[in-house]
């Protein structure tokens, strides 16, 4: 059965905030990691599996189901966060990310667990496996959606460019990017490292439909996914603007936190402040 | 055990040892280099504290050059530095410099014979939690068929450094592997090291453990603990896989009789491959390899992961006491 679409954006919210929470325990918890882009990207997995996605956490092998494909691996916390959010395993499995003998490896791995649908982590081969997945569905004429989430960081790949120009090349209208523009990479700010703007006007040049959302507003982003569906004969990107380390005030928009987590008493503070959204939120 | 004497190792080596990571010897070195000529340069993609290279970074910011996320065109813009004269190093991980810019490291930097110097770091298992995908376990393979290429696993952060040194100042491609975690000091300033020439850090007479990188270590208490169990072998570092030390090899290999190679790599290509080529061709013998059989890693904290993969002194143990019974 087809996963059930949640419409309240109240509702929504506090599903973020879940996930979010469950982010910072299982950081906390792997003494390793990445912050900043999961939690900046957690609205936009939410849009994605509890309202955009044609899915079944109960049968995750369905071959009519809508496919996500993660780019840029290393936020696969708030993949795994999600799907464990949306039944597809245990959210106690989430303590156990990059131990020894996890499924949910620092990076991830295919099919560990069902629902991981690509391998990831080397930046930028997810953007070529999801063209390879849209190319697939076209020739089988299947009805279903392929999403590859990125980062603005990869596109500075040339994989990643070589990728966009065969997608709009083959008018892969059953493809959708998001990209995860946050400004970050490790070195520093994006446009100091090696500016990517005019980010849009490149996907444009490129042949592609371009949406640009605030990516911490559920409404606008759940619109432009189904803006998405409507677009014919090419490929749409979703440029999300993101604050990388969102919900947590300490790591907002600071680079720093790209690849680390948070300590035990800055996790503690991190979970008090993502409460205090939560009961905001409930009586909103 | 008996430690040869010329080589001057750690005199803290099996006591309380200092442990350092052997990326902060490339990041010591480059500092060095640059103030001797300059005409180096570093080339980074988006790595650059992880890499070391922020140190040269910081002291020749003119002569640094970040190119983000871009291993294939920083290898590419490298060859062509060289080509003008420049002393260019590559700074990225192993997994993705020279894994992913390979066919520009053959083309642009090997058969074009540029002087380009690869730094490929957290190379191994001991990369850990990130996982199989950051664990470079297959960059000695591909480096080591590539003719004009050099390729060094330094055991330490000093001989780290030494070997950047030594691939600045020399012509030609060079490779060099370091890892990440911190990792027991060996060698001393005035340990010898010499590009091509492995070093026999102990003599012995019943098995010979070659080894590279920081599995020099292991091998060295390896040898400490067979030497209770009443046997002696000799722990040669290999440091430099290509070209390979073919008179010291097959030197240990007459006075041993048994041979087992030890890596933190895979099996298939790396150290083992390289010394079993000069055995099959020069003086055949039982030999076994350590390394990574032919497997992918998977994330874990770096002591879990050398235990369940079979790469630590228990293991090296284990196979020098088998390795000694099949000897005629
Ligand atoms: C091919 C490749 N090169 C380098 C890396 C190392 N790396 C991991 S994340 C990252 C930063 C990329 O920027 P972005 O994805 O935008 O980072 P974020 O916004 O999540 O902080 C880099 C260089 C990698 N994973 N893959
Ligand atoms: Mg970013």
């Amino acid at each position: 059965m087809q996963f059930k679409k949640i419409t309240s954006e109240k509702q929504l919210k506090l599903i973020a905030n879940s996930i979010r929470q469950n982010i910072i325990k299982s950081l906390v918890e792997a003494k390793s990691g990445h912050s900043a882009g999961p939690l900046g990207m957690t609205d936009v997995f939410t849009a994605l599996y509890f309202n955009v996605l044609k899915h079944d956490p109960n049968k995750p092998e369905w071959p009519e189901r809508d496919k996500v494909v993660l780019s840029n691996g290393h936020i696969c916390p708030v993949w795994y966060a999600t799907l464990a959010q949306a039944g597809y395993f245990p959210v106690e499995e989430l303590k156990t990310l990059r131990k020894l003998g996890s499924r949910l490896q620092g990076h991830p791995h295919y099919w560990e667990p069902a629902g991981i649908e690509n391998s990831a982590g080397p930046l930028a081969q997810g953007a070529s496996i999801a063209i390879g997945m849209a190319l697939a569905a076209k020739m089988n004429k299947a009805k279903n959606r392929i999403y590859c989430l990125t980062s603005d960081g990869e596109h500075e790949e040339g994989q990643f460019m070589e990728a966009m120009m065969f997608a709009g090349n083959n008018h892969l209208d059953n493809l959708c990017f998001v990209v995860d523009r946050n400004n970050i990479q490790i070195d520093g700010d994006t446009e100091n490292i090696m500016s990517l703007e005019p980010l849009a006007d490149k996907y444009r040049a490129f042949k592609w439909h371009v949406i640009e959302v605030d990516g911490h507003n559920l409404e606008h982003i759940i619109d432009a996914f189904e803006e998405t569906k409507t677009i014919h004969n090419m490929p749409t990107v979703i440029i999300a603007h993101t604050i990388p380390g969102k919900g947590v005030s300490f790591m907002e928009n600071d680079y720093q936190w790209h690849g680390k987590p948070p300590t035990v008493e800055q996790a503690q503070v991190a979970l008090i402040e993502l409460e205090a959204e939560r009961k905001e939120i409930q009586e909103e | 055990m008996k430690l040869n004497q010329k080589i001057k190792l750690n005199s803290k080596l099996f006591g309380d040892v200092d442990k350092v990571p052997t990326r902060d010897g490339y990041g010591k070195g480059l500092v060095e280099l640059g103030e001797k000529n300059k005409d180096v340069v570093v080339l980074c993609a988006d790595l650059t504290e992880s890499t070391r290279s922020n140190w040269f970074k910081e002291k020749y910011p003119e002569r640094f050059v970040e190119v983000g996320v871009a291993e294939q065109n920083m290898m590419g813009i490298a060859a062509g530095m060289a080509l003008s004269g420049k002393v260019p190093f590559v700074s990225s991980y192993a997994v993705f410099s020279p894994g992913r810019n390979w066919d520009q490291l053959r083309v642009s930097v090997c058969y074009t014979n540029a002087n380009v110097k690869i730094g490929g770091m957290h190379a191994g298992i001991s990369v850990g939690p990130d996982g199989a995908t950051h664990q470079a376990l297959e960059d000695i393979s591909i480096t080591r068929c590539l003719p004009n290429l050099t390729v060094i696993v330094p055991c330490d952060w000093i001989q780290g450094k030494k070997a950047t040194i030594a691939a600045g100042q020399a012509t030609g491609p060079h490779y060099l592997r370091f890892g990440r975690e911190k990792t027991p000091t060996i060698t001393c300033e005035e340990t010898p090291f010499e590009i091509g020439k492995a070093d026999v850090y102990a003599d012995g007479d019943d098995v010979a453990l070659i080894a590279t990188g920081t599995m020099v270590y292991e091998s060295l208490v390896a040898a400490k603990e067979l030497e209770k169990l009443g046997i002696s072998a000799a722990v040669v570092n290999c440091h430099t896989i290509k070209p390979i030390d073919v008179k010291t090899i097959t030197e240990v290999a007459k006075k041993c009789g048994a041979v087992i190679t030890v890596e933190e790599h895979q099996i298939n290509g790396g150290l083992g491959s390289a010394v079993a080529e000069v055995l099959v061709e020069n003086h055949p013998i039982p030999m076994k390899r350590i390394g990574m059989l032919d497997t992918f890693g998977e994330s874990g904290s770096p002591d879990e992961l050398f235990k369940k993969y079979k790469m630590n002194s228990s293991e090296i143990v284990k196979q020098a006491m088998q390795i000694v019974k099949t000897k005629k």
